[in-house]
């Protein structure tokens, strides 16, 4: 085990990006399935919903491009989909499809925030090219952030709209 | 995960198969550091109260340890579990291991909304094969197929 952030292989980043892309087809997963099947949500809430999961999508479109570059395959979305279908069944904790999107765009914040922190501190010459990789990156990370100013921004306005259930 | 964890799953694990107090080297060797990090970070977990180290006797995790390293070890189960069901990694202890320091506690949240993971999680982790025992019988069920 090597202890500390460090990336070692073109094999280790194309995991890593495999892992972005799950994240953010769960991300879209969940921002749909609650846009179209939440009954107590606003058109405020609900137009959030729908725009964050067509983020999603494109953000799991940039990772795939990168991943592809690195020989790798992703996991497809009806499959992602499919699993978060099957454990959402069974999710009993669930409080609120504001508090839901927060949790996503916060997750996705820390993980790109997280592997750019170990890619800058690699000196390991990947097969595509760094500064397009650290770019794309940067871009999705500077969505997340721009994701949970937006969320909480909704959350802070009126604590009480956000408790949508399914 | 951060470091500090990453020592309290260590210390946790080789205590479960040292049935006692683990020794500095086997911590060090648990990880791939040397002896001398290892006795570093071991003196900064007891000074924050998460072990109690006696020299000739070996570290012994507090209760407030013991509650941190073993949510370590189930973010390293969501994370081999994670490699396993849905990303079809072979390899996937090797690679836990590879990338349980990039992945964070929310992250691993994030992941476990998506596999199986047993609710006794993780008394089912077999401490000296690494892996849990549900996945390891899953997988080796899966192999027969």
């Amino acid at each position: 085990m090597s202890v500390g952030i460090s990336l070692a292989s073109d094999h280790q980043l194309a995991r890593l990006l495999q892992i972005g892309v799950v994240l953010e087809e769960v991300a879209e997963a969940r921002a749909a399935k609650h846009a179209s099947e939440s009954s107590d949500i606003d058109a405020e809430v609900r137009e959030l919903l729908e725009s964050a999961a067509e983020e999603s999508a494109a953000h799991s479109d940039r990772l795939g491009t990168l991943v592809d570059e690195l020989d790798a395959e992703i996991v497809g979305f009806d499959e992602v989909e499919r699993l978060v279908e099957q454990q959402y069944e069974a999710d009993e904790t669930f409080d609120g499809v504001l508090y839901d999107q927060l949790c996503n765009e916060e997750t996705a914040y820390k993980f790109y925030d997280d592997l750019l922190t170990a890619i800058e501190s690699s000196e390991v010459q990947f097969s595509i090219d760094r500064d397009r990789l650290l770019g794309v990156l940067r871009d999705v990370r500077a969505d997340e952030e721009e994701g949970v100013a937006a969320v909480t921004e909704l959350m802070d306005r009126d604590p009480n709209r956000n408790r949508g259930r399914l | 995960m951060n470091t500090a964890d990453q020592y309290l799953k260590a210390i946790y694990l080789v205590q479960q198969i040292e049935d006692g107090p683990a020794s500095t080297g086997a911590v060090a060797e648990q990880l791939d550091v040397s002896p001398a990090s290892a006795n570093e970070m071991i003196g900064k977990l007891e000074s924050r109260g998460m072990c109690n180290h006696e020299k000739y006797n070996g570290v012994d995790l507090t209760d407030e340890g013991i509650g941190r390293a073993r949510e370590a070890l189930q973010q390293y189960c969501i994370i081999e579990r994670f490699l396993l069901e849905v990303l079809d990694v072979e390899a996937f202890r090797a690679e836990a291991t590879q990338l349980e320091p990039v992945i964070d506690e929310t992250v691993a949240e994030r992941l476990d909304t998506i596999i199986n993971r047993a609710p006794q999680c993780p008394d089912c982790f077999a401490h000296e094969e690494d892996v849990c025992s549900l996945l390891a019988h899953e997988h080796d069920l899966a192999d027969a197929d």
